[in-house]
């Protein structure tokens, strides 16, 4: 009989802008830690070995896939999910994006796409839509065919730079 | 009946035609929405996870709970022994002595099937007590490939059957022998259509309680229907209908018909929970997904074509074999069904022959998959129509035109059954040639051939049908079986809509949307019958079975949802507006129908307008000042099944589906003459699905069909191995396509009202998924000038075709040229040899040395004796990211001292099974060592197979290697001496080479 209790850790972290912690075995993975322990279920489990990009949160500002990294590795850490895309009233930009575009259907896939475009349009601020489609070869939509994602991201860069110039001409 | 009359869009927005936003968006793009595992568990709720098999077709000996039963947080195991206590065999759809058990009772029949259920705390101990389930398996022979598993040879899957074919049926329709005999030409071509799957990106969700003081099964899962499997798990559980309470969770991530296949599932949780007597939940992994959950039905067809000299075809003949797995699985057989009454597609063909076959084979059980059975008819029909224009050289689109169903016959009666509502096929045609720029894409075929590059142009014209006929599937009995089991039609739809004492309007729907954006479309109708503003109605899709108004056609399937659903709402709001009216009347003091909805309000010539949440509190606060008949409160439920969908006849004839769309699409692509890669230049795709109710959402339903129709064609297959093991475990093998692959389709539109639905819509939601695989694949058989085309084209598949030479491998990676010695699913062979400072009799007794063998075995703890030479052993294998730990059996045989030996070893793990043989020969060497040559073969099935293929090869190299050259440092006290010589040769090399530049 192997009747060996697995050690638990306490795990500190900064999800979402806010301090938060909750207990973790060495072995548990990230994404099911959010989900279950800190009941960000927006964050979604997809495949569990790093190829559809489902589960993708920032950690520290880098879009990672939760599925392949353990919640002891956050430890410390800052953790962003979809969640903290969206004030109460407004969504982001993105969001509004998505939605305009229709770039979702069942939105299984979106949370992980939005974390990933978030990290990508900081790097990558005007990219052209070969760009834009490499970086979503990192995201399986089994829904939308990828048109409304695509057209999403380029219109919010677009967007953004008139803004900038705007501001700038001010 | 009521028919909706519409009215032009421009100025009504989030009205009946409008491109609204979707209602849905918000909460999921904010991460709010809830699927079926965000839904809240009950305190106490444990964990189940399954345990499979890892043999394809094998009898179950014993299964050991003990020490699994025995670890910590382990609740108990559901077995094979409690489900033949507590349930009966899901019923099946032909009359054949098979039983189909939510989990194995004594024999498995495929890999991946369910042997047993471990309950525990949470998932992680369930998966840890899972690896300690003792099962013993007698394998055995397997019966994979469709076409060998019909023959009287084969190895039978269900023995009381005493054959794989389980149904059997032939159709005949007008003078076919006839048409056949008279024409002056015949084409034939043989197709087969492959495996693969939608693969939703969220699996199956089970959460199911056992109410033990009722005897109640109450299980949330994100079930997408047809709820006539409502039944076929009530009668699984051996419980009245009221006591099976199904729930659906607010939101589902994607679903395209797989969904369906959770319903065994939902019966073995509810097992499950009656067993540990505590709420129990479960959620399917991706492997099990990919391996176990469900599949689109591989079909091998030959078609033939009775054909006049200008391509018209006069007859049609169809020789089909669905390949269903291992159980027939309902609603199996539909995958030939759903499509019988169109067989003959959007062509005015008279005389039709079929028969229809079903195998059982050692795979996957198959189900509802997007297009369910339109890609493999489509496969079959447009590739043959475009060998007619090849064989009497003719223009294809040419051929198309000449056999399309003319405008203005429309309902047109099909040979088979099918009742074509409406449609202009000739002009639908005409329009996409003009609109989607065909002449542009031959001026590029022609430039391109000039430069020699290899383009090609595909068409194909496909009837999309939808709304399916509950009674179809009976078309799979004889008229005689039908007599006696009675007759079965319809699909009747179900609405609901509430106006509450403030006013405000909600609405409930059955029909379990996955992304399709219902909720938004059915605001829209309800919306433009009572005038109230689109952001004020409530639509809810959860379908509960114990409060819900719904039907066994319930679900989301058969792009039921825009004819149907929409059409019902329709017919209940225009119910509930038509009482309100009354009402109204009354309090204004004019006629009923003199009663106008608009903007919120009540209005009527001559009188004041009167605000909708006014007039709707008085039917809840004064139901005393009603006009006589108005009971008060305002609800209504529709229910609506179109009196078209009759039950098949004595003829065999079955209007298999309400709607029938019409799609036309063609595509110009190019193919690299070096890598076999295709590049999609141009896909055109028309549709005519009937009046539009939100078209931005249309778009996207033929995006994604589209999306996945391309998958189909160049990308997605479920790989069998020649022993039945699954290949295809991760999606890094089973490959789906991403977004620089996938390129935007020209969608055009035409709108023909369908006269048989309230809205005049017809389904559109699989059109791509019917006409895009084959629409590729003539494109590619133009290019290539070739007729056996098989899916998915990938890019060695079509170097095939190119008749490229693939290079040769280089000597050190080449595999024997003989036939592995050991069938399996993934066949691994190499051979090596090193060099080892010890002479060839010390090598051999050392192989003989239990001691020396427990040091050279990768990962060896344990080696016990068993008999002369031969050890049971515990191994710890590690392929990739997977460890396994094997029980092995290490044996030493064909001993020739000192020349040569055979060390074989064969071990299961709860990763899989693992066989291997490796040749050793000895030679002398001059200096006194010894040369040691190998030659090993290797199989390897189960987890392993489907998750590691990809690494196996390479994998298998290192492990075997490590054999022999640990073996070297045993004998010899030293590393290897390969190793040395090598390091010697490339000094060696070097200086020479230096020697030449000088
Ligand atoms: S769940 Fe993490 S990549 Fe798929
Ligand atoms: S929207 Fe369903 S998977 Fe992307």
């Amino acid at each position: 009989m192997e009747a060996v209790v697995k050690p638990r850790t306490v795990v500190q972290f900064e999800l979402n802008g806010r301090a938060r912690q909750g207990y973790a075995e060495s072995r548990t993975q990230l994404c099911d830690f959010l989900r279950h322990e800190t009941g960000a279920t927006g964050v979604h489990v997809g495949c569990e070995h790093g190829v559809c990009g489902a589960c993708t949160v920032l950690v520290d500002g880098k879009a990672v896939r939760s599925c392949l990294m353990l919640a002891v590795q956050v430890q410390g850490s800052r953790v962003e999910t979809v969640e903290s895309l969206a004030d109460e009233d407004l969504m982001s930009d993105l969001q509004q994006a998505f939605r305009r575009h229709h770039a979702l259907q069942c939105g299984f896939c979106t949370a992980g796409i939005l974390m990933s475009c978030v990290d990508y349009l900081e790097r990558e601020p005007e990219p052209t839509e070969t760009q834009v489609r490499d970086m979503l070869s990192g995201h399986l939509c089994r829904c939308t065919g990828y048109t409304g994602i695509v057209r999403a991201v380029l219109d919010v860069a677009h967007e953004r730079k008139t803004q900038q110039e705007n501001n700038n001409n001010v | 009946m009521t028919i909706y009359q519409s009215l032009a869009v421009e100025d009504r927005p989030n009205r009946i035609g409008a491109r609204t936003e979707r209602v849905e968006d918000e909460a999921l793009l904010r991460g709010l929405g809830r699927y079926g595992d965000d839904v809240a568990t009950a305190p106490g709720t444990l964990h189940a996870t399954v345990v499979r098999s890892p043999h394809a077709h094998a009898r179950i000996l014993s299964l050991n709970t003990e020490k699994a039963l025995a670890m910590q947080g382990v609740h108990g195991v559901l077995t094979g022994a409690d489900v033949a206590r507590w349930t009966a065999p899901f019923a099946v759809g032909v009359r054949q002595p098979m039983e189909h058990w939510c989990v194995a009772i004594d024999k498995v029949r495929y890999a991946g099937e369910p042997v047993c259920v471990v309950i525990a705390d949470n998932r992680y101990l369930a998966e840890d007590a899972a690896d300690a389930i003792e099962v013993e398996y007698e394998t055995l022979p397997v019966s994979v490939d469709p076409e060998t598993a019909i023959e009287d040879t084969a190895p039978v899957l269900h023995e009381a059957v005493g054959s794989n074919v389980v149904n059997e049926r032939h159709f005949r329709y007008g003078e076919p022998e006839q048409a056949f005999e008279q024409a002056p030409f015949r084409v034939s071509l043989k197709v087969k259509y492959p495996r693969s799957a939608c693969t939703p990106m969220e699996c199956y969700v089970v959460l199911a309680h056992y109410q033990s003081a009722s005897g109640t099964y109450d299980v949330l899962s994100n079930f997408q229907g047809p709820y006539a499997l409502h039944s076929v798990m009530a009668r699984a559980l051996k419980v009245s209908g009221n006591c099976l309470r199904l729930r659906t969770p607010p939101d589902s991530g994607g679903s395209f018909g797989i969904k369906q296949g959770v319903f065994p599932y939902i019966v073995m949780m509810g097992l499950a929970s009656r067993k540990v007597g505590a709420p129990v939940k479960w959620v399917e992994d991706r492997l099990e997904h990919l391996q176990a959950a469900s599949s689109a039905t591989n079909r091998v067809t030959e078609i033939e074509a009775a054909v006049e000299p200008d391509g018209r075809v006069t007859a049609l003949r169809y020789d089909q074999i669905d390949d269903c797995g291992a159980y027939l699985r309902a609603p199996e057989p539909a995958t030939f069904y759903r499509m019988h009454g169109n067989l003959t597609g959007a062509y005015g063909i008279r005389h039709l022959l079929v028969r229809n076959r079903v195998v059982l084979t050692n795979k996957t059980p198959t189900g509802l998959n997007r297009g369910f059975g339109g890609p493999q008819v489509y496969f079959a029909l447009e590739r043959l129509m475009q060998r007619i224009a090849v064989e009497l050289d003719l223009d294809p689109l040419e051929v198309i035109r000449r056999n399309l169903i003319p405008a203005g016959v429309f309902p047109y009666q099909a040979p088979a059954g099918a009742l074509l509502d409406s449609g202009d096929y000739p002009a639908a045609v005409g329009q996409a040639v003009v609109d989607g720029g065909l002449a542009e894409l031959l001026r590029r075929r022609d430039d391109a051939r000039a430069e020699g590059r290899l383009y090609g142009i595909g068409y194909a014209a496909v009837v999309e049908p939808s709304i399916s006929n509950m009674g179809y599937i009976t078309a799979a009995m004889t008229p005689e079986e039908r007599r006696k089991a009675g007759p079965k039609n319809g699909a009747v739809s179900t609405a609901t809509i509430t106006v509450g004492p403030l006013g405000d309007v909600s609405v409930h729907v059955s029909s379990t949307p996955q992304g399709q954006g219902h909720q938004t479309v059915v605001a829209q109708v309800v919306a433009e019958v009572l005038g109230v503003a689109f952001a004020s109605i409530r639509v809810n899709v959860e379908l509960d079975t114990q409060k819900d108004a719904w039907s066994i056609a319930s679900g989301n399937y058969s792009s039921r949802f825009a004819g149907a659903v929409a059409g019902t709402v329709y017919r209940a709001a225009v119910a509930i507006r038509d009482r309100m009216a009354l009402i109204a009347a009354g309090q204004l003091g004019v006629q009923a129908e003199a009663v106008r909805f608009a903007d919120g309000k009540v209005f009527a010539e001559g009188a004041n307008p009167m605000p909708f949440h006014r007039l709707a509190g008085a039917a809840h606060w004064a139901p005393a000042t009603l006009p006589e008949h108005e009971g008060g409160g305002l609800r209504e439920t529709a229910f609506w099944s179109p009196p078209e969908l009759t039950a098949p006849g004595d003829d065999d004839r079955i209007n298999s589906s309400l709607c029938y769309g019409f799609i036309f699409d063609f595509c110009g692509l190019e193919i690299d003459r070096v890598t076999g890669e295709i590049r999609l230049d141009r896909y055109v795709t028309m549709h005519d699905a009937g009046r539009l109710l939100n078209p931005a959402l249309v778009d996207g339903q033929v995006r994604g069909a589209f999306a996945q129709g391309f998958g189909a064609a160049l990308m997605e297959e479920f790989a069998y191995g020649s022993d039945g093991s699954f290949l295809s475990g991760t999606l890094a093998d089973y490959l789906i396509p991403t977004a620089p692959e996938v390129i935007e389709p020209v969608i055009l539109h035409m709108e023909t009202p369908s006269p048989f639905t309230p809205l005049g819509a017809k389904g559109a939601g699989e059109g791509n998924n019917m006409s895009t695989p084959v629409c590729i694949a003539n494109a590619v058989a133009d290019a290539l000038g070739c007729d056996d085309i098989r899916l998915p084209l990938t890019p060695s598949r079509v170097r095939g075709l190119i008749g490229i030479d693939e290079p040769e491998a280089p000597e050190h990676l080449k595999q024997s040229a003989e036939a592995p010695a050991i069938p399996g699913g993934s066949t691994l062979q190499a051979s090596g040899s090193v060099s080892i400072p010890a002479s060839p009799e010390q090598v051999f007794d050392s192989l003989l040395d239990p001691a020396v063998l427990a040091v050279i075995i990768p990962g060896c703890h344990q080696l016990e004796l068993e008999g002369e030479n031969s050890y049971c052993a515990d191994v710890t294998i590690g392929v990739g990211l997977i460890r396994a730990r094997f029980q092995a059996r290490v044996k030493l045989s064909d001993l020739e001292p000192p020349h040569s030996l055979c060390l074989s070893g064969s071990g299961n793990s709860p990763m899989g099974s693992a066989q291997g043989r490796a040749r050793i020969r000895l030679s002398s060497l001059e200096d006194g060592g010894t040369r040691l040559d190998y030659q090993y073969d290797a199989a390897v099935g189960g987890k392993i197979a489907a998750v590691g293929g990809r690494m196996l090869q390479g994998a298998s190299r290192v492990i075997i290697g490590q054999i022999f050259s640990r073996l070297s440092q045993q004998v010899g006290g030293v590393a290897p001496q390969a190793g040395l010589w090598l390091r010697l040769k490339a000094w060696l090399n070097a200086l020479i080479s230096k020697g030449d530049e000088s």
